[in-house]
């Protein structure tokens, strides 16, 4: 089936949608689901660990049910190859149980595996860094590192509106973390 | 009750209006792709104790609907207005609605996480909604045990949302840079920064009556202080040349034309197609937006895009409709509102 959004590629993803009226499912392309906002972690996520050789092999040799030692979550019994297979995470402990396995992908995603938002119990505006909760005793600033210092020339450009250049900066920032 | 659809809010020219989600997780429970349906049940219960228990004057806002005792129209018409994801009635099983009178505000549980908290307002309001969000968050947090993680946050069914489990999304119209063709490469600079502009109304390169999402695509790593002020700035961003973009169009007899037609056809048509209605309206409010069209205001504009949405017209009408006759009540409907509001 052809992508109902480029009608060049093959459709990979099927969005649900309302058209007319009715709920109808939307075959899109991995490209054009990422562009349109749509599955962006299952995409890579499958290329990464099911995608190439890896899961032809697995295909040939019957998979995991051939394997007895496969690891499975202690609370819901998810594998990882499942997780991966359906881009969802079984449990809050699965997260726990395959984070190693996790960590790459969600770091590809997000750029970063570092929550800095809301914890429960407080308001999200009323956040506290925790360097700011313990006061570092008058440590030599570090040098930035260029990697940082590209960071911080990507947030200045996101908040001055200048979203043409933060692009590039971003594409850079993109390079340099890959050769890392 | 006026709803946040039937109003329009601070720069309402192109912004329609404001969303914000945020994605949470019971800790005890699998995920919604790995529960029974006992333990969808026990989800179910959980949420709605909670909301009804809160506090007096927070729970007295709400009622409760399942899914499974809407017929099909109903469902769909949540999704037109908004407060429910195409995902969330696609499976009626053990899935509730839980909506605040105004309907601003609407819970999700069992969609793709266990809630879906939701506060939607008319026009731009990125920090008035987040705060209602955040502060319904804290207060159901108080009864609910949400899945945490020190380094990761929010934990999610879906990697994606991992974090801060918000995405806020502002819904535009932007007729003008439609018109100019410059939303694709606007959105290839959006995408590399971790955002992502994309059609309302069908999914194509040209959505349907203009009507545009912009929304965060990054959850983990920054800040929902951050996040909001960054989605700011782009929204700035496409306000500004949207405005630009308007300003030729407001100058050009052929587009002073199409907004006169566009008017007199809506005012007259005996039927009207869901996608040739959507065209119309885009161009009427495009009028209405630049002053071309004084008898109207942007509160009718807006309220008729919902209103005359299929499904809406179907769940209006109190029974199935075929496609002819779903068509003449759009056309009666656009028609009575129009003859009421000008003179
Ligand atoms: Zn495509
Ligand atoms: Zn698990």
């Amino acid at each position: 089936m052809l992508c109902q959004s480029c009608h060049k590629n093959t459709a990979t993803t099927h969005i649900k949608s309302i058209v007319n009226g009715e709920l109808t499912e939307y075959a899109l392309c991995s490209e054009c689901a990422k562009k349109l906002g749509y599955n962006h972690f299952f995409g890579s996520f499958a290329d990464d660990f099911v995608g190439g050789l890896g899961s032809l092999l697995g295909g040939f040799f019957g998979g995991e049910a051939a394997n007895e030692s496969v690891t499975r979550c202690r609370k819901c019994g998810a594998s990882f190859e499942e997780i991966s297979r359906s881009g969802k995470v079984g449990c809050a402990e699965c997260y726990r149980t395959f984070r190693n396995q996790l960590l790459p992908s969600i770091q590809r995603i997000h750029g970063t595996a570092n929550h800095r938002g809301k914890r429960p119990g407080s308001l999200a505006m009323q956040v506290v860094k925790k360097q700011e909760i313990v006061p570092t005793p008058a440590a030599e600033p570090k040098p930035k590192t260029p990697l940082e210092e590209k960071k911080e020339a990507l947030q200045k450009a996101i908040q001055e509106q200048n979203f043409e250049q933060a692009a590039v900066l971003r594409d850079e920032i993109r390079e340099m973390e890959g050769k890392q | 009750m006026s709803k946040w659809y039937q109003k329009s809010g601070p720069d309402g020219d192109v912004v329609i209006s404001t969303r914000i989600r945020l994605a949470r997780n019971l800790r005890e429970y699998p995920f919604p792709n790995r529960m029974s349906s006992e333990q969808r049940a026990e989800v179910e219960e959980k949420v709605k104790d909670a909301v009804l228990n809160a506090n007096q004057a927070f729970s007295s806002m709400f009622r409760c609907i399942e899914l499974s005792s809407l017929n099909k129209e109903e469902r769909v018409a949540l999704v037109e207005r908004h407060l429910a994801s195409p995902d969330f009635i696609s499976e009626p099983n053990h899935r509730e609605l839980i909506l605040s009178n105004d309907e601003e505000i609407s819970i999700m549980v069992n969609e793709e996480d266990h809630l879906r908290i939701q506060v939607m307002k008319e026009g731009m309001q990125l920090s008035e909604v987040f705060n209602m969000a955040d502060r319904i968050d804290t207060l159901l947090n108080e009864r609910l045990n949400f899945a945490f993680d020190d380094e990761l946050g929010y934990l999610t069914q879906c990697p994606t949302n991992l974090g801060t489990g918000l995405r806020a999304s502002l819904m535009m119209h932007l007729p003008g840079l439609q018109e100019s063709g410059v939303l694709a490469r606007i959105n290839a600079n959006l995408n590399k920064l971790g955002f992502v502009l994309r059609g309302m109304y069908g999914e194509g390169s040209q959505a349907a009556g203009a009507i545009y999402q912009l929304s965060n695509q990054v959850t983990l790593g920054l800040s929902e202080k951050d996040a909001l002020e960054n989605l700011t700035g782009m929204a700035r961003q496409i306000i500004r040349q949207e405005r630009e973009a308007r300003k030729q169009l407001r100058e050009d007899i052929s587009v002073q034309d199409k907004v006169a037609r566009a008017l007199g056809i809506l005012g007259s048509a005996r039927m009207l197609s869901s996608s040739e209605f959507m065209e119309l309206i885009s161009s009427v409010r495009l009028g209405v937006a630049e002053q071309m069209c004084k008898d109207l205001s942007l509160d009718t504009v807006n309220a008729l895009m919902i209103e005359a949405q299929p499904a809406s017209v179907s769940s209006a009408a109190g029974h199935s409709l075929t496609p002819q006759e779903r068509d003449i009540r759009r056309a009666d409907l656009v028609r009575q509102v129009l003859a009421s509001q000008t003179k």
